[in-house]
């Protein structure tokens, strides 16, 4: 498709400095031809973005900033993420929702699902129908929705994308997949090798670099550095720090007040069952499937997001993660209104402490800073709890 | 001879507690101003006039929301810790301990003499002392006034989960012409629902007992005791829970 109007908004000049700098690489990346699809979750399948040659781009919001605009047309009580990533759709003020050439939905959750019908009228929005149970007939059907997709972007872009191309994109994406997990699992070194707060920060602001084999590269770095200084210093590092492993929704909005809170207190976060952490590379895409379409099926819909139903796997895999990390304690965090996650919470929290006898601390927050001072006390008081 | 103090700095009144090797040798409580430093200073000088000067023979812990403030503090733990400590030591066996604080509301486990775990409510006041407060100035009567009224009253509905919207249906209450007795005592039964709906949502192991300054009421004492269809049990130094704790652990830690 010709890219014949790459502007900047209107009122770029006030925008400050960081946002500039991401509006002005993604219209130079936009200048050079780039495509660029904007998406929010972790089941839509990157593998088939790639194999359009466009770049997948991140849209999930983490700042309380375009709320109050959101509030305009959004109910007050939904979820944070789902209002701040409208709200910056809404206010022109995302570098990557603005440079997208459509935007990927999902009927994950509820409050998402009808806000992408409001975000229908900025943007050219397609939606991704999720199943949320695990079945043949799920399955099927996911893997139709899967080529749906494909041929969305066939069309959108007017090309052919052959299973060659996906086979090349899953390929690259698993080695993604493993480079990352490798990374993440450096969590399971003891002492802990390095802070929760910079795995959380590092994952995420990888997705914002777009040469995906440069980002492995970086991190792969990354990966050898760290365990060599651990390797190095194991023997001075404090051996003391509770090990605690995160898991609820997604948590880079409050990673400040929480994670980076809790490990000023003196605990160490080393595990992260979230969708920046290890909850969406554990599992690859099956590269000997002869259905391509299949194997990117199985793969997305075994994801351990509350959104599905039953979801008995997410407890399984944070009780390997638990006994592979060896925690002391796991804080779920709850994003205000979400209630798939906050029911699920019954049974994570019954299973941490009946099963795993470990204790548990439940947060539900959104992105003000008004529980800040509550929030410290209550993983104060977790820590003392753990501590003995 | 060595002293253990425990400072509990809540958001109205702040507790002390000063323990020797054996025994309880003082306590006292005052407001917490509008500056916990201040407080703090006012409470350095009373453990001075009562013959327990802070310095090398005096271990002291902070607890409380304005624990920080108590600069000459050698360390400073969570109330939650504190009062599962303090409550615990009261009570002498392991137990449930809810503390109804001016800011917020815990429900903490005691298992083998230590906190195990425990639920705070949220951000709104609805449910702590701050509500009751709010509530008692607009009928223009003080606490206990506040729980004599209720205990003459049938409660009156005051459904919002919201202080503000709260407040609002209190002034409806009273725009109407409602006795003050049954308003008064709809407003303790709405902290008491409040408090009874975080119970619920916590495991409940052994006694309950109700700690923090509202323990002293009997009224709200036994309308929880009804709302929970449990005893709920209470100490005559129960306020003094979080502060105790915190001296406990202080002179546990110096013990080693
Ligand atoms: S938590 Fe679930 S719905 Fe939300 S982004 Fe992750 S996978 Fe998608
Ligand atoms: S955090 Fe929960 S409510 Fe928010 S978008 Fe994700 S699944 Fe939906």
């Amino acid at each position: 498709m010709e890219q014949t109007n790459i502007k900047l908004p209107a009122d770029f000049e006030t925008y400050g400095e960081a946002r500039k700098a991401g509006f002005l690489r993604m219209k130079q990346l936009k200048d050079q031809g780039a495509r660029v699809v904007g998406m929010f979750c972790s089941f839509v399948p990157t593998e088939l973005v790639y194999a359009a040659g466009a770049l997948p781009v991140g849209l999930c919001a983490f700042t309380e900033e375009p709320i109050p605009a959101a509030e305009a047309n959004l109910p007050r009580n939904l979820c944070p993420l789902i209002k701040a990533s409208y709200g910056f759709a809404l206010t022109d003020t995302c570098p990557y929702f603005y440079f997208s050439d459509f935007v990927v939905g999902e009927t994950t959750c509820d409050g998402k699902k009808k806000m992408f019908e409001l975000l229908g009228e900025i943007k050219d929005t397609y939606v991704m129908q999720l199943p949320h149970s695990r079945d043949q007939a799920a399955l099927s059907f996911w893997r139709d929705q899967i080529i749906a997709f494909k041929e969305k972007l066939e069309a959108f872009y007017g090309i052919t994308i052959t299973e060659d191309d996906i086979r090349r994109a899953i390929r690259r994406k698993n080695r993604e997949r493993d480079v990352m997990l490798r990374y993440l699992e450096l969590g399971k070194l003891n002492p802990a090798p390095m802070s929760g707060y910079e795995m959380g920060t590092r994952v995420d602001a990888g997705s914002f670099s777009f040469d995906l084999d440069q980002r492995c590269d970086v991190i792969e770095a990354r990966t050898a550095e760290v365990l060599e200084q651990w390797k190095a210093n194991k023997n001075s590092l404090p051996t003391d720090r509770p090990r605690l492993l995160v898991t609820g929704c997604p948590n880079a909005g409050v990673r400040e007040k929480i994670i980076k809170a809790v490990e000023e207190l003196g605990a160490d976060v080393v595990a992260f069952d979230t969708c920046n952490g290890i909850r969406e590379k554990v599992e690859k895409v099956d590269e000997s499937d002869p259905d391509v379409y299949h194997a990117l099926a199985v793969k997305y819909l075994n994801i351990n997001c509350s959104v599905m139903s039953p979801n008995e796997s997410r407890r399984e895999y944070i009780g390997e993660m638990i006994d592979s990390y060896a925690v002391d304690g796991v804080i779920e965090i709850v994003l205000q209104s979400c209630h798939t996650y906050d029911v699920e919470a019954f049974f994570i929290k019954r299973f941490v402490t009946q099963e795993k006898g470990l204790p548990y601390l439940n947060i539900e927050t959104d992105y003000s800073q008004a529980d800040k001072g509550q929030i410290n006390t209550r993983l104060a008081a977790f820590l003392e709890t753990i501590e003995k | 001879m060595t002293y253990f103090a425990g400072i509990d700095i809540g958001s109205t009144a702040s507790k002390v507690v000063v323990l020797d090797g054996s025994d309880m040798v003082d306590h006292f409580v005052l407001p917490t101003g509008w500056s916990s430093k201040e407080t703090a200073g006012e409470i350095a000088r009373r453990l001075e006039a009562g013959g327990h000067p802070v310095g090398a023979d005096m271990k002291v812990i902070a607890t409380g929301y304005g624990r920080v403030a108590v600069d000459y503090a050698a360390k400073t733990v969570t109330e939650i810790t504190c009062h599962g400590r303090g409550g615990r030591y009261l009570l002498g066996r392991d137990c449930t301990i809810v503390d109804i604080g001016g800011q917020d509301t815990k429900v903490i486990t005691v298992e083998n003499g230590m906190p195990t775990s425990f639920l705070m409510n949220d951000k709104c006041s609805a449910g702590t002392g701050k509500f009751l407060e709010i509530m008692a100035n607009r009928l223009g009567v003080d606490l206990p006034e506040l729980f004599t009224l209720a205990a003459a009253g049938t409660p009156l509905a005051i459904s919002s989960m919201c202080t503000v919207f709260a407040e609002s249906e209190v002034i409806s209450h009273i725009g109407a012409g409602e006795k003050r007795e049954d308003i008064a005592a709809g407003v303790v039964d709405s902290v008491v629902s409040k408090v009874a709906g975080l119970c619920a949502r916590h495991t409940m192991k052994g006694d309950v007992l109700l700690t923090g300054g509202l323990c002293d009421s009997a009224y709200l004492v036994d309308r929880l005791s009804q709302k929970l269809k449990l005893p709920v049990l209470t100490h005559p130094l129960g306020r003094y829970a979080g502060a105790l704790g915190a001296a406990l652990i202080a002179r546990g830690k110096a013990a080693g």
